[in-house]
């Protein structure tokens, strides 16, 4: 078994070349060396992971993200050996996967993993109830008993009452729906999902990551998510890892992504997020949590503040104009010196402050400068205190906004495409859904 | 631009023309020397192919025998049993449960064309040659399915196994049956069962290709899906592949089916009875009103055969579809 603290997953020396037959091992130097563009060259061997490693911790949300072709879906296939990897390890509570034999591997895809798939991979024969039950039904689980989780558990994702129909007559949308259903169903700790939601039409792509965190808050799976799409990625992940060509360029928190992007590539993707963003910062600010008077007695400033349960607060004069902070310790020496008001541990260097009308965008280096210290202050032209800003703040508005270009961009795309070729709705994934479909209507002209 | 233009028309008619030439001097080479070898005499030594195959058959027949015994024990046991049945239930109740089924599943007109062949083949006097007929092609359907199913399932798990036997399977189904019934009264003797054999090596290739076919049809995002959830090879074979297969591997039944059907006239040759053994014998004695009736009867059957199953082949596909 795993240790205390020990990661639940993780991948170290991870490589994967199509084209190559080998397992386990250590890499053979005239491929360690060689470029994707050589080996395919050379033999026509697709160079598709390249040393990758990282660590997943039990309950985070780990995303993995990159452009078309950067091996994103081959990598999340390795973890269960759907696809086997050429050389590494991939180790799971402890356990070297690569090296558990096929019914240890089955064992282990009953128990430890799930997938939700960008195509679904629904069994079209079987009805929605049946395939949310698939997961337990391989374990051999009673059908009374499988059915009656299922069912829970398509009532958990908003489908009940769709039990019996055939996935085929279902939405995009809700033919995911039953895909997550059915991972939840079968109870494993690690959930992988590669490009879950990208079939999708942006308005119900937005309400299925809403139903993503809303679930994971009271599940804490251990997630895996793929995605190409930054937005997506800064909504949804813990730690996010970028990958260009098979190798992880970057893995960090989306607030450290966006601050220091490894290279180019991450800082065009970045980029891509700032540009559209034009929310300010008082659109996205919140309440101070405590506000104090320059004229309050440092004894009178402690309490409120050990009240609150913070370390600092807000100072303004009787007009709220903005002043400073004090801090706990401030306040504490304050008394000691015996002086009547705050005024005087009134600290004001190290506390930009943000008027209200700053862009986001603009808002964003100076959070990230000062993310170690909690909220920002927020003031209007007359410098009157009017909210506090927290980084998660900024860096979730922006996700937010680029997310919304993004789907503003497909959303038109999409009604282009609707009403210039009606065949290509089939290509769309759910274009010949019935139930759902919000282009309906848009095939005018 | 317009003296490059015509210069490359002219490059192509260059090139058709020495094409022309070429094929000429062709056919002139063939006609000279065909001219000049008129009068010479070219033999070659004879391959002796055929005595070949006489002694393969001769070795085989003495010491295959505990082994095609066993075949024919197999067989006899399985044709008796299906004879037995079809003799014992009285043409009426075929007759009306064929027709109420047709009309249920496939309508008035369909019912009322079955109803009247089958009629036409009692008032004639051929039910019982019929029956024959039919338990024969039963018994080489039994042994088709049970045999070319798992085959078909080997060879779409197996790219080598696929190749090696593509071209037995054509061989099978090209090569003309009467070549085949001499080894096979060579090895068997005549009667019903070298027809079920016979039947059998003509009629399994489809049941096996179709097969093959509709299992490496499966969308491979459906099997990765229902593998990635911890589905064993087994599970992975009846719950997903052939349920999702069942559709392609009936109309290859089908047309196994149609083609054991066919085969019942040749395999009257080698004893197979049945309405085969009626045409022949009109053919024999030039008797045309006869072999019109036994050929009318094969016929039918084969329609009532054939739509009753394509039926079958559409409801399956209906549990299955996508959509
Ligand atoms: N079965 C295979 N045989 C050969 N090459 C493959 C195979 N599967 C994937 N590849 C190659 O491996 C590379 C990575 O592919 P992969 O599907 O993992 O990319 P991806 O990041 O998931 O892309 P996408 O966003 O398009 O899904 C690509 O260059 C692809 O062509
Ligand atoms: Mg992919």
């Amino acid at each position: 078994m795993a240790q205390e603290g020990a990661p639940k997953l993780s991948v170290r020396g991870l490589w994967k070349v199509f084209g190559h037959e080998s397992t386990g091992g250590i890499v053979p130097d005239e491929i360690a060396n060689k470029s994707k563009e050589d080996m395919r060259e050379d033999d026509g061997a697709v160079l598709a992971l390249k040393d990758v490693s990282f660590d997943v911790n039990e309950g985070e949300t780990f995303v993995v993200m990159g452009l078309s072709g950067s091996g994103k879906s081959t990598l999340v296939r390795t973890l269960v050996r759907l696809i086997e990897p050429s050389y590494g390890q991939i180790i799971v509570d402890g356990d070297d996967i690569l090296q558990y034999s096929e019914k240890e591997l089955v064992d282990f895809r009953r128990r430890k993993t799930s997938m939700v798939f960008q195509h679904f991979g629904l069994l079209p024969h079987r009805s929605v109830l049946e395939n949310a039950a698939w997961g337990l039904e391989v374990q051999n689980i009673p059908k009374a008993k499988r059915l009656q989780i299922a069912r829970e558990t398509l009532d958990l994702v908003g489908l009940s009452g769709w039990e019996d129909y055939r996935p085929g007559a279902l939405s995009g949308g809700m033919q995911q729906r039953v895909g997550l259903a059915r991972a939840i169903a079968a109870d494993a700790d690690i959930l992988l999902m590669d490009e879950p939601f990208s079939g999708l039409d942006p308005l119900i792509r937005r309400d299925m990551q809403g139903e993503l965190i809303r679930l994971q808050e009271h599940l804490h799976k251990t997630l895996i998510f793929i995605t190409h799409d930054l937005a997506e990625a800064l909504k949804l992940g813990t730690h996010i890892a970028i990958m260009r060509d098979g190798v992880v360029i970057q893995i960090g928190t989306g607030e450290e992504i966006l601050e220091a992007p490894a290279d180019d590539y991450v800082a065009e993707f970045v980029q891509d997020v700032r540009r559209t963003t034009v929310v300010t910062v008082r659109t996205i600010m919140d309440q101070p949590d405590l506000k104090l008077r320059q004229s309050t007695t440092p004894a009178v400033a402690m309490r409120e503040m050990g009240q609150a349960g913070v370390v600092s607060a807000f100072v303004c004069d009787e007009e709220d104009h903005y002043l400073g902070m004090v801090s706990f310790n401030g306040a504490a020496e304050a008394k000691q010196r015996g002086d009547a008001t705050i005024a005087d541990a009134i600290t004001v260097d190290e506390y930009p402050t943000l008027p209200a009308d700053t862009s986001v965008e603009s808002a964003l280096p100076v959070v990230l400068e000062h993310h170690n210290e909690g909220a920002l202050a927020v003031t209007d032209e007359e410098g009157v205190l009017v909210g506090t800003l927290l980084p998660s703040s900024v860096v979730g508005a922006m996700a937010q906004e680029a997310q919304d270009a993004t789907d503003h961009r497909e959303a038109s795309a999409a009604s282009l495409e609707a009403s210039h070729a009606d065949d290509q709705e089939e290509a769309d994934g759910d274009g010949d859904s019935e139930a759902v479909d919000p282009r309906e209507g848009m095939e005018v002209s | 631009m317009k003296g490059s233009l015509s210069d490359s028309t002219k490059r192509v008619m260059d090139i058709k023309n020495r094409k022309w030439l070429i094929a000429g001097g062709v056919v002139g080479l063939f006609l000279l020397a065909s001219k000049l070898l008129q009068a010479v005499e070219l033999t070659l030594p004879r391959v002796p192919l055929a005595d070949g195959v006489d002694v393969a058959i001769e070795w085989a027949t003495i010491n295959l025998a505990p082994f095609f015994d066993g075949i024919k024990l197999v067989v006899i046991k399985l044709l008796v049993a299906i004879t037995a049945f079809f003799d014992w239930v009285p043409w009426i109740v075929w007759v009306v449960a064929v027709g109420g089924a047709a009309f249920r599943w496939l309508g008035i007109r369909t019912a009322v064309f079955f109803l009247a062949g089958l009629l036409t083949i009692v008032s004639v006097g051929l039910w019982d040659h019929a029956m024959s007929t039919i338990a024969l092609v039963s018994t080489s359907m039994v042994l088709i399915l049970v045999t070319g199913i798992p085959i078909g399932i080997m060879a779409s798990r197996n790219d080598r196994f696929e190749s090696a036997l593509r071209p037995v399977l054509d061989a099978m189904q090209t090569m003309p049956s009467f070549v085949y019934l001499i080894p096979v009264i060579f090895l068997l003797g005549s009667g019903k069962v070298p027809a079920v054999l016979a039947t059998m090596i003509y009629a399994t290739p489809p049941a096996i290709r179709l097969t093959n076919l509709a299992l490496r049809q499966v969308s491979p995002e459906i099997k990765e899906a229902a593998r990635s959830f911890g589905a064993t090879p087994f599970q992975m074979l009846f719950k997903v592949e052939l349920p999702l297969a069942v559709a392609t591997i009936m109309a290859g039944v089908n047309q196994s089916l149609m083609m054991a059907i066919s085969m019942v006239v040749i395999a009257s040759l080698i004893g197979a009875g049945g309405l085969g053994n009626d045409v022949l014998f009109a053919m024999s004695r030039v008797r045309v009103g006869d072999g019109f009736e036994a050929g009318l009867a094969i016929l039918v059957l084969a329609i009532v055969v054939d739509r009753s199953t394509q039926a079958l082949g559409q409801r399956a596909s209906k549990e299955t579809r996508t959509e």
